[in-house]
């Protein structure tokens, strides 16, 4: 059995509750032991970096330092972190690479520890995303090997993210920019894997919060490039990813009168799926853009849920330049 | 010998005490941040998906440095763009750790009470404030917050979707606090103290 210290991060019991369940739902067939990091607090996300420094890697090394404990405390403790959040990977990564990379900060980080009565010797743990773990660690025939229920003709874009593969500080990707192992992780599943040159494009990260309207483009290049592409679904590793493109999409249609409507899973919840798991037990149904005409495709029901959200309003305001929605451009080009 | 007066001062360009921001700035980043390295290729802005909406691109915000110009710099929004999306760190040729430099401009500007426009300090003070009291981030005090502060107009339209991820579980009501609470405020107590003092 393998054995990893597991960082969930806050996302996993909250917006991406859908994540930790398939999780759970995957890691038994896999023989894969996760034990959660006990009392681990928020890594800050891309928010603290920006007020204090030496604040700001202090709370992000407590978990370094926790974890770091757990495992001493046993024989043949695990060594590794795995966090499935993008975001919290990079901050557990970047702490405990900059504390070796500029070892003033390191011993002003162990000062701050000590006044809690921890320490963190960087370079100690290893930090690695579940992606990693499961593309390299359990491999990709151990994955084939379970699938019960392949994902045959579903059309699927990869959507990596921008914190997973950069700025990559212990090289463990294919490619910085159009890294490949989401690919291969859902062709083993038996997915139709449309190649998607925007897999490591950004989704606007917290700009969706402080600043909609660059966010929104974002989230529309992505969407409509999927959806150019004859994507019906696509499957991502990061929960920030999962929640713009997600909770956001309503309101980037609105924003540039489209009408796209493109559901995003974690590629876990295809994993569960694959594997034999019913729909609710991976969290699907949990997603905002429902995934049950995509799904539908392979034969998964997804029992109906109350959809979200008014009935949308009828255009009637003043005759005002818009973007044409797609239906509109077709009935153009006729 | 007379002490010699850079020409950027003499001709009124910059102050004395801001000819070393570009080190200072270097100084104030994590890890070796290698600004100083910088040969202004343009690789950084050619590569920022959200350079259309910056005052100044990355490559010019670092030449502003250079040039000493403290306002300048603080006050543009370029750091606050920056969605930390690393295309630029991994294209740099000269290894220029810029979205890490971004941050410390982002904590240089709230020091200094320059940025323009306070939508997005406020929102990582915020965040901030909810994860020194908790230990945990907590979205629904968050965005309910911060969406009153800035975005009371986005509210209704928001309504919907908040609604959906409350009833579908994926927003906490109440928030999440760690056990040792007490620990952490320790540890980023001393951790300011250390700041102030570096």
């Amino acid at each position: 059995m393998n054995k990893y210290l597991l960082y969930p991060g806050c996302s996993m019991e909250s917006s991406g509750r859908a994540y930790g369940e398939s999780i759970n739902a995957i890691v038994e067939s896999l023989d894969l032991h996760f034990e959660e990091i006990d009392d681990w607090n928020c890594c800050g996300a891309t928010e603290y970096l920006g007020i204090n420094l030496i604040p700001a890697y202090s709370l992000i090394a407590r978990n370094l330092a926790l974890a770091a404990r757990q495992s001493a405390a046993q024989t043949n403790g695990p060594h590794t972190v795995v966090a499935p959040c993008s975001a919290c990977y990079l901050n557990l990564a970047k702490a405990d690479y900059y504390m070796q990379e500029r070892p003033s900060l390191g011993v002003k980080v162990n000062e701050a520890l000590e006044a809690g009565g921890l320490q963190y010797k960087a370079g100690t743990l290893d930090v690695r995303h579940l992606i990693d773990v499961l593309v390299y660690d359990v491999g990709l025939e151990t994955i084939q090997s379970k699938v019960v229920r392949p994902l045959h003709g579903l059309k699927v874009v990869p959507y990596m993210g921008c914190m997973l593969p950069r700025p990559d500080y212990q090289h463990r990707w294919s490619d910085h920019e159009h890294p490949t192992e989401l690919d291969d992780l859902l062709r083993a599943l038996g997915a139709d894997v449309i190649d998607y040159p925007l897999t490591t494009s950004c989704c606007g990260g917290h700009m969706t919060q402080i600043g909609p309207e660059t966010a929104f483009e974002l989230i529309r290049r992505l969407v409509a490039d999927a959806d150019e592409r004859g994507a019906v679904l696509m499957a991502t590793v990061c929960p920030m990813c999962q929640m713009n493109i997600d909770a956001y999409q309503n309101e980037m249609n609105h924003y540039f009168g489209t009408d796209y409507h493109m559901p995003i899973l974690f590629f876990t919840q295809l994993m569960g799926l694959a594997f034999g798991r019913e729909p609710d037990e991976v969290g699907i149904g949990l997603e905002l853009v429902s995934s049950r005409n995509a799904l539908a495709q392979i034969g998964v029901e997804v029992p109906i849920t109350q959809e979200p959200g008014a009935p949308r309003k009828k255009y009637e305001g003043l005759p005002m330049p818009r973007r044409w929605t797609k239906h509109e451009q077709k009935e153009a080009v006729k | 010998m007379p002490r010699m007066t850079d020409e950027r001062v003499r001709a009124g360009l910059a102050r004395e005490e801001d000819l070393s921001l570009l080190h200072e700035v270097s100084m104030k980043t994590a890890g070796v941040s290698h600004l100083e390295m910088c040969i202004q290729c343009g690789t950084c802005g050619g590569s920022c998906p959200a350079a259309q909406d910056m005052d100044h691109t990355p490559r010019m915000l670092f030449a502003m440095l250079r040039a000493g110009m403290r306002d300048e710099v603080l006050r543009s929004n370029t750091p606050w763009i920056c969605v930390s999306c690393y295309h630029c760190v991994v294209r740099c040729p000269q290894e220029v750790h810029i979205a890490d430099v971004m941050y410390t401009l982002k904590g240089m500007a709230i020091h200094a009470k320059l940025y323009v426009n306070s939508t997005a300090p406020h929102f990582s003070q915020t965040f901030v404030g909810m994860v020194e009291t908790f230990g945990r981030s907590y979205e629904l005090g968050l965005a309910s917050r911060h969406y009153l502060r800035h975005f009371p107009l986005r509210l209704p339209g928001m309504i919907p979707m908040g609604f959906g991820m409350i009833t579908k579980g994926r927003m906490a009501i109440m928030p999440k606090k760690i056990k040792h609470m007490d620990q952490l405020k320790k540890i980023l107590d001393r951790a300011k103290q250390l700041e102030l003092t570096s």
